[in-house]
């Protein structure tokens, strides 16, 4: 055969270009991938680690929280596997291990990388069952795991009224993480071994609410909705049932024990805009739904301050959000959670809900483990940008209420004095207050001590959260005037 | 018949094409395996000489949540914009020292700080200042009110203050303190009063 000239160039061309672009191909980072693992006795995750372009997992971790198990590494590359009293043999490199003296196919070969054995995770569905002496299910696709009979299975049902409603039943509680982007609610269940319904994608023949459908992905269940108006998620029945509806209606409707768990993005009235420019001011006061709005800061994605270990400042706002909710009510106070459960909520969102419900007094709950006793913050307004006719400008919109909300933080600052708590009275640039038009506070509490665990003990929050609602209660009036 | 030239051309090229590739190869497994320092400790400007002034700088500090006024002789340049960076970057010193009242993570730097007409100061810090910061509403107050009240006590005529993290705008500093907007200096000089009493 004879090569001619365009060949000759074609080649080295093609191989130039074959190294320009695995060099760019290949410099992108592998996303990180977990295997979420769902038992009666516990439901974890555990690191994917990538070789060959396979799936692979330490088979200890995956048995560690099931029971007791101890693993050595014996000469010649062979690892030994107790977990109870049931014994695995494997060899490093190997596609073939023994288990309870029989061989058991491991479809590719077994690693051993910095002393930890690692199988490949397609395995797993045949492996396990040697070990645990039950069945397990292995969704390979979306690394996710079910060991023994668990799962939570859901229905959906669309309520025919107008607007809609769209009630989730799930079978055990659940608390997903609920993001909102235009037309569509996601909700990501990361920790509940949530099952596919019969069919993935249900649709419901409604313009508002069409469909949702259900995927997994990553270690994750994800229920996505798909709506044409801003819609909003509300807990209820113990966090067995989710309704999706538009956010009027859950707005109109909502119960003391049932608030949102996520605001969507609407581009109401009471809504920000995306650049700062100014949001409009009711030019009558709406009927107020909620005297108080109680806020626990962060959620989702969100953690706060990670305050030990163990806790995170998310989870110990919504426990001082449910007892102030309590101690505000036993008052007389009807209050609104505006956070209940782990989801994503932005500070715009936030401000947008205490405005959209009048509310007559705003309160942002933090935790901190720097300092001592507890902080309370009324807005450090930014350099100001002028309000424009009836439209207030979003990041000034506190202006007019500010004098009521440092009447509110020293009511409450006196309160907590009252009761020996270190306390101090501060203006702050802390973000939704400057964009709240009613009076709006926050109440930061650290331990009194060095102990951050004292921030999750009853007693001392429900000390803190009596003393708040009993100062919230001594201004009512004041409080209750504000436009 | 191939030309020789041409055998001996290609032979080059394809060589040239495998070198490069098992070069790129290398590259990127070197890059995933070489662990990234997590900061880059290298000051960003090297230190200023000449004469020295006293100046006040506005200290947070931790054990009872105070900002205190504290004198400094430090070296400082004719040009105001520089002056207000070499008072940031003395006041830096103080957090980044072993027996620091408020400690900064390591690597946290002050970029540079711009004067703009009429009575803007924006201040950029690296990301290493804001990632590595402590997260919560006093200890983000306490660091964001010294670093503006220092700038604007020494700096006259300036009125609003704008901090960026690496030269873009930042919804909060570690979650609490808002960066969105533009800080009154009027309101800051009211806030360091009420931080100057401590707990």
């Amino acid at each position: 055969m004879r090569w001619t000239e365009p060949r000759l160039i074609a080649g080295p061309a093609v191989m130039l270009a074959c190294a320009i672009f695995s060099t760019i191909f290949l410099s992108g980072a592998p996303a990180e991938k977990h295997l979420a693992v769902y038992s009666v006795a516990a439901n974890y995750s555990v690191a994917i680690v990538q070789h060959d372009g396979r799936d692979y997992v330490g088979l200890l971790e995956v048995l560690e929280p099931l029971g007791t198990v101890s693993a050595r590494i014996e000469s010649g590359g062979r690892w030994r596997l107790r977990y109870n009293n049931i014994e695995g043999n494997f060899q490093a490199g190997k596609s073939r291990a023994r288990v309870l003296g029989r061989d058991a196919d491991l479809g590719e070969k077994f690693l051993l990388h910095n002393d930890r054995g690692l199988v490949p995770v397609a395995a797993l569905g045949s492996l396990l069952p040697r070990f645990l002496g039950g069945p397990v299910t292995l969704h390979e696709a979306s690394a996710r795991l079910f060991i023994g009979s668990v799962g939570t299975h859901f229905t959906a049902s669309l309520a025919a009224q107008n607007p809609p409603r769209l009630v989730f039943n799930f079978s055990a509680p659940v608390n997903p993480t609920i993001a909102t982007e235009t037309g569509s609610l996601r909700m990501t269940f990361t920790r509940e071994p949530l099952v596919a319904p019969a069919s993935p994608m249900l649709t419901f023949g409604n313009k508002t609410i069409s469909s949702a459908n259900y995927s997994e992905n990553n270690g994750a269940a994800i229920i996505t909705v798909n709506t044409s108006v801003a819609v909003l998620a509300s807990f209820s029945n113990n966090g067995k049932t989710i309704t999706i509806a538009p956010v009027a209606v859950v707005s109109a409707a909502n119960e003391p024990n049932t608030p949102p768990a996520s605001v969507a993005s609407n581009t109401a009235t009471t809504a920000p805009p995306a650049t700062p420019a100014p949001a409009p001011a009711p030019p009558v006061p709406a009927a107020r739904r909620y005297f108080a709005v109680v806020d626990a800061s962060h959620g989702g994605d969100d953690h706060g301050e990670t305050l030990s270990a163990t806790l995170l400042e998310k989870d110990v706002t919504v426990a001082l959000a449910r007892s102030l909710r309590q101690e505000l009510e036993s008052r007389g106070i009807t209050t609104l959670v505006l956070r209940d459960s782990d989801a994503n909520v932005s500070l715009d969102q936030r401000a947008i809900f205490a405005n959209a419900d009048h509310a007559a007094i705003y309160i942002a709950l933090h935790a901190a483990s720097s300092g001592h006793g507890v902080r309370v913050y009324s807005a450090l307004l930014p350099y100001g940008e002028d309000d424009r006719g009836p439209f207030l400008s979003w990041t000034t919109a506190q202006r007019t209420s500010r004098p009521l909300s440092q009447t509110a933080a020293s009511a409450v600052a006196g309160e907590l004095q009252k009761r020996q708590i270190p306390v101090r009275a501060l203006a702050a640039p802390l973000r939704p207050l400057n964009n709240v038009i009613g009076p709006a506070i926050a109440v930061e509490i650290a331990p009194q001590g060095s102990d951050v665990s004292q921030l999750i003990a009853p007693d001392y929050q429900q000390l803190i959260t009596s003393a708040v609602a009993t100062a919230i209660a001594a201004t009512r009036d004041q409080l209750g005037a504000a436009p | 018949m191939i030309p020789r030239h041409l055998v001996i051309a290609t032979s080059v090229l394809l060589a040239a094409a495998l070198g490069l590739s098992i070069y790129a190869w290398h590259v990127r497994k070197t890059v995933v395996s070489k662990p990234q320092a997590t900061t880059d400790t290298r000051p960003l400007a090297p230190p200023v000489a000449g004469p020295t002034e006293q100046v006040t700088l506005y200290v947070a500090y931790d054990d009872d949540g105070s900002l205190r006024a504290t004198s400094a002789q430090i070296p400082m340049p004719s040009g105001r914009q520089q002056r207000a960076e070499e008072l940031l970057r003395a006041l830096l010193s103080i957090y980044l020292d072993k027996n620091s009242p408020h400690v900064l993570g390591t690597g946290a730097e002050v970029r540079s700080v711009f004067l703009v007409d009429p009575g803007v100061a924006v201040i950029d810090l690296n990301s290493a200042f804001a990632d590595e910061h402590r997260s919560g509403v006093l200890v983000e107050e306490l660091t964001v009110a010294s670093l503006i009240h220092t700038v604007s006590a020494n700096t006259p005529g300036v009125v609003k203050v704008k901090i960026l993290v690496d030269g873009k705008e930042r919804e909060t500093l570690a979650g609490h303190a808002d960066l969105s907007s533009f800080y009154d200096v009027t309101a800051m000089n009211q806030l360091a009063t009420q931080l100057q009493g401590g707990e």
